[in-house]
């Protein structure tokens, strides 16, 4: 049955586990549009037949609606709506909200490409490796204008605006290569914007990623945002500290716990910090992101709205990288607390 | 009884008058018609303009759908396609559909209808014409001088990145909103001040219902769209930061603010099209109106609940999961509103005495149209399913349901039914049905596949595309050209009818709209003396017959 609606209504491959719920659903509501349009017109064409004009100026009776089938016309269609919005709704919640296990990959379109960057490893252009039976969560920004990452297969859809991040996830089910599409108009290339996630299977997954921090891969650079900037060898989070050092974020934020004039980077990730206004905020990577760009917006009880902007200072996979690298910096981990001497940093250009 | 007032200084509506001297040359010369204040006159220059900018947004979307016989680049460049899209969005939006039948036939025939002389302000009736004329030139001058390639919904921080210079388009998109604005408070004030004695509210024609209520939100929305436009177009000339995250701005802000107006300004689109379909319906199949009230009323619900749905355009924008359910919840109480409206139009068609002629061809046709592209919209609302959908081709084929669908169909419709009264002569009602038929199966035929190519998963505003969509999109170009080949029907018999046709008569469908009770075509004054309106509109009951009630 799955199948043959599936065929005629031209849906594509069901490859995600929230694919085959969505399309549940759209059997369900399309079949009832189609039978109810198609039965208003014919009874429409009927009435037509019955009730067709034997004479011109002819009388007809005066015919009103009783209350019941006011009501009637209210409730019925009401019903059905609302059905569909409680289950498509329980649908899109689970789909907005991604499990706490989730791989996550960093994804950044640009006029007219995909750029992903996985926190622990390499980076590609175009192509997004993941493992099936695994959540994979996509934290995605924008370098230029806004943009939509779309997956038809895993019925996913996300825009990918600037200036922030937006997130989305999925889990795919079938080993294989889909196709994603740009769904944002954004210029002449929009139609072109394509990428493709190959889905592995996951003890291949895991000796691919090996591979590729080994170096062993054709795309094992991180890409350091400015297409003419250095380039870089390692991980996201090992980019994310240099990216620290060199903006001077850790001359107020320390790295082993103790309050400076910022607070500690170890173990922020999803902390709950309580703002000077009183309320709380969960630390997770939409705040660190914004805290970046907008930092006086919510500050930390105790602290001093000191920090300056860095808006238009961090590029976006800049400020990925640096929320990976606060990411990493866990207490049960602190033997990968980066050394404390000085590392020599480059002047970039 | 029908003729116990209404025609006293009139011919019997059996009779196939002309009458000789009308307002359309009660006064001669190209300056008449530019000084005119008459509403019938300013109607027909309406009538002329939407047309002209109907035919242009036509050729556009016909350039669009021959570039997209093929996946590979076809006719012209990818720059040209988007300015393509761009034109039709526009000039189908902002020139044709928004002023279409309000333009037109809200001119027209609202005072008709409430046995008024005219609108309460003329003047301001023709301001609104030349505004919108300076408006539309401007759009057309500014397209054609830098060109806009951003689609209809001028979506920061494309539209203010791009090299194009957008202003003139942008500032003549704010310039016809006032065109808008009064026009829609002409008529509030017309409707509230101007009824006939004896013409209670309750007694009003629905169509002059569906116009107040469209009236209402020109005049509460459009200023929203000015604002928008304008912060679009001073962002991008001075470059204030308004809508540019670097520095403090939010693009998705632009996108509320658009929606705000353009999720409304669907209404203003579809509203006076149910209106139109209110009267059709109940003249083709000589009915009283069945739930005139719920008819009524659910145009007012429809203007108020459309306020507050615009977030379900942006379900993937990166709005709260709580907003997209209240955004849900509310966008589908516009499809109760919508159903109401249908069941009651159906059983207006229950134990009436249809004529068949080109409007009830396009009335079946709407009704269809109506009811499925108002359920695949309660679809789109469904939050889970329009992540897939959204910014695919089912969201075009949806909108085009409606627009095209529901709104062209009552717009030719409407065209039909008031042509003999507007020119005085018939049309071949014989191409009229093949016309009318012709459309509504080259409509099915166009846009049926692009539900597909969205289910498929193909985008909208794509030049080229994967190989897989090639088939559902030649059947969709192949639908398009049977309905251009309808419209080019619909052009020649009704240019032919406006010397030649039969001479009409005043009432030639025995209407018992109120706007047949006067010659045809009207003489200026619109009557010659006031008249009494004893019964409600589209009472079908002959003197002498007994009347039978019936409650279902």
């Amino acid at each position: 049955m799955n199948e043959i609606m599936r065929t005629i209504l031209w849906l594509p491959e069901q490859a995600s586990t929230f694919a085959k719920a969505v399309d549940e659903l759209h059997y369900f509501v399309i079949t009832v549009t189609m039978l109810s349009s198609v039965a208003v017109g014919l009874l429409a064409f009927g009435f037509f037949f019955k009730y067709r004009q034997l004479r011109p100026r002819q009388s007809t009776p005066i015919v009103i609606p009783s209350v019941k089938f006011e009501l009637a016309v209210v409730v019925v269609p009401l019903a059905f709506f609302l059905a569909w919005f409680v289950q498509g709704y329980r649908d899109y919640v689970w789909y907005t909200t991604p499990p706490k296990d989730t791989m996550d990959v960093y994804v950044m379109g640009k006029k007219w490409m995909w750029k992903f960057a996985y926190p622990d490893g390499p980076n590609a252009v175009g192509t997004l490796h993941v493992p099936a039976h695994r959540p994979v969560r996509l934290l995605l920004t924008s370098r230029d204008v806004i943009h939509s990452f779309f997956v038809p297969d895993f019925r996913i859809k996300m825009d990918v605006l600037p200036g922030r991040y937006t997130e989305t996830w999925f889990e795919a089910t079938k080993p294989g290569r889909y196709q994603i599409l740009c769904a944002e108009y954004c210029g002449t290339w929009h139609s072109q914007m394509w990428g493709e996630v190959v889905v592995m299977p996951p003890a291949e997954f895991d000796s691919w990623m090996l591979q590729q921090r080994a170096g062993a891969g054709l795309t094992d650079r991180v890409d350091t945002a400015t297409d003419d900037g250095p380039s870089f060898h390692g991980t996201l989070v090992e980019y994310g500290k240099r990216v620290a050092m060199a903006q001077g974020c850790l001359k107020c934020h320390s790295l082993d716990g103790d309050p400076h004039i910022g607070p500690t980077w170890l173990d922020l990730y999803r902390r709950t910090e309580t703002l000077e206004t009183g309320e709380t905020v969960l630390a997770d990577e939409a705040y660190l992101t914004d805290s970046m760009i907008d930092p006086r917006a919510k500050i930390v009880k105790g602290f001093k709205p000191v920090m300056p902007t860095y808006r238009g200072k961090l590029a976006a996979p800049d400020a990925a990288a640096l929320v990976e690298f606060i990411k990493s910096l866990r207490s049960q981990n602190l033997d990968n607390l980066p050394s404390k001497e000085a590392i020599y940093e480059p002047a970039r250009r | 009884m029908s003729q116990h007032a209404d025609s006293s200084a009139l011919a019997p509506a059996e009779a196939r008058v002309y009458q000789e001297i009308n307002y359309l040359n009660a006064d001669r010369g190209v300056m008449s018609w530019l000084k005119t204040l008459d509403h019938k006159r300013i109607g027909i220059m309406y009538f002329a303009s939407v047309l002209a900018t109907f035919l242009l947004g036509g050729i556009f979307a016909m350039i669009v759908r021959f570039e997209l016989t093929t996946p590979e680049p076809t006719l012209i460049s990818a720059n040209t396609y988007n300015r393509m899209f761009t034109l039709h969005g526009m000039v189908m939006v902002f020139l044709f559909m928004i002023p279409a039948i309000p333009g037109v036939f809200g001119n027209f025939v609202l005072p008709l209808m409430l046995g008024a002389k005219d609108v309460a302000f003329p003047r301001l009736n023709l301001l609104s014409l030349y505004v919108y004329w300076t408006g539309a030139a401007l759009v057309l001058w500014g397209v054609i001088n830098g060109g806009a390639d951003t689609g209809w919904t001028f979506y920061v921080p494309y539209s203010t990145t791009t090299p194009m210079t957008l202003f003139p388009v942008l500032f003549g998109v704010f310039i016809i909103g006032f065109s808008s604005i009064l026009t829609g408070l002409n008529f509030i004030v017309t409707v509230h001040t101007l009824r006939a004695p004896g013409i209670t509210w309750m007694k009003m024609p629905l169509f002059v219902w569906a116009i107040y209520a469209t009236s209402i939100i020109q005049v509460l929305a459009t200023p929203v769209i000015g604002l928008t436009t304008l912060l679009v177009g001073i962002e991008k000339v001075g470059g204030f930061g308004l809508f540019d995250p670097g520095r403090g701005g939010d693009p998705v802000l632009m996108q509320h603010l658009f929606w705000f107006y353009s999720h409304p300004a669907v209404y203003i689109m579809v509203l006076p099209a149910m209106g139109v379909m209110s009267e059709i319906i109940a003249a083709y199949a000589r009915k009283n109106i069945f739930g005139y009230k719920m008819i009524a009323y659910s145009s007012l619900g429809i203007a108020f609940v459309g306020f507050f749905a615009w977030g379900h355009h942006m379900f993937v924008s990166g709005q709260s999961a709580f907003d997209d359910g209240a955004f849900a919840v509310i966008s589908m109480l516009v499809g109760v509103f919508t159903a109401i409206k249908v069941f009651n139009w159906v059983g207006t068609l229950y134990r009436g005495a249809i004529y068949v002629s080109g409007p009830f061809i396009y009335a079946c046709g709407f009704l269809f149209f109506i009811v499925f592209g108002g359920m695949t919209g309660i679809a789109v609302a469904t939050v889970s399913l329009d992540v897939h959908w959204h910014d695919t081709y089912f969201v075009v084929a949806h909108f085009h349901f409606i627009m095209v669908g529901a709104v062209i169909m009552a717009f030719l419709a409407a065209i039909h039914y008031w042509f003999p009264k507007m020119f005085g002569r018939m049309y071949h009602e014989g191409w009229s049905m093949v016309a009318a038929t012709f459309i509504v199966l080259g409509f099915n035929a166009t846009f049926i596949p692009q539900f597909l190519l969205g289910n498929a998963g193909m985008p909208r505003r794509y030049y080229m595309y994967p190989e897989r969509f090639t088939a559902l999109n030649v059947a969709s170009t192949a639908g398009s050209t049977l309905l251009a080949f309808g419209f080019i029907i619909i052009l020649i018999y009704l240019i032919w009818a406006l010397k030649h046709g039969e001479i009409a008569g005043p009432n030639p469908w025995n209407s018992k709209g109120y706007e047949w009770r006067t010659s045809s075509p009207p003489i200026k004054e619109n009557f010659e003396h006031t008249l009494d309106y004893p019964e409600e509109p589209h009472m079908y009951q002959e003197p002498g017959e007994e009347v039978e009630h019936v409650v279902i």
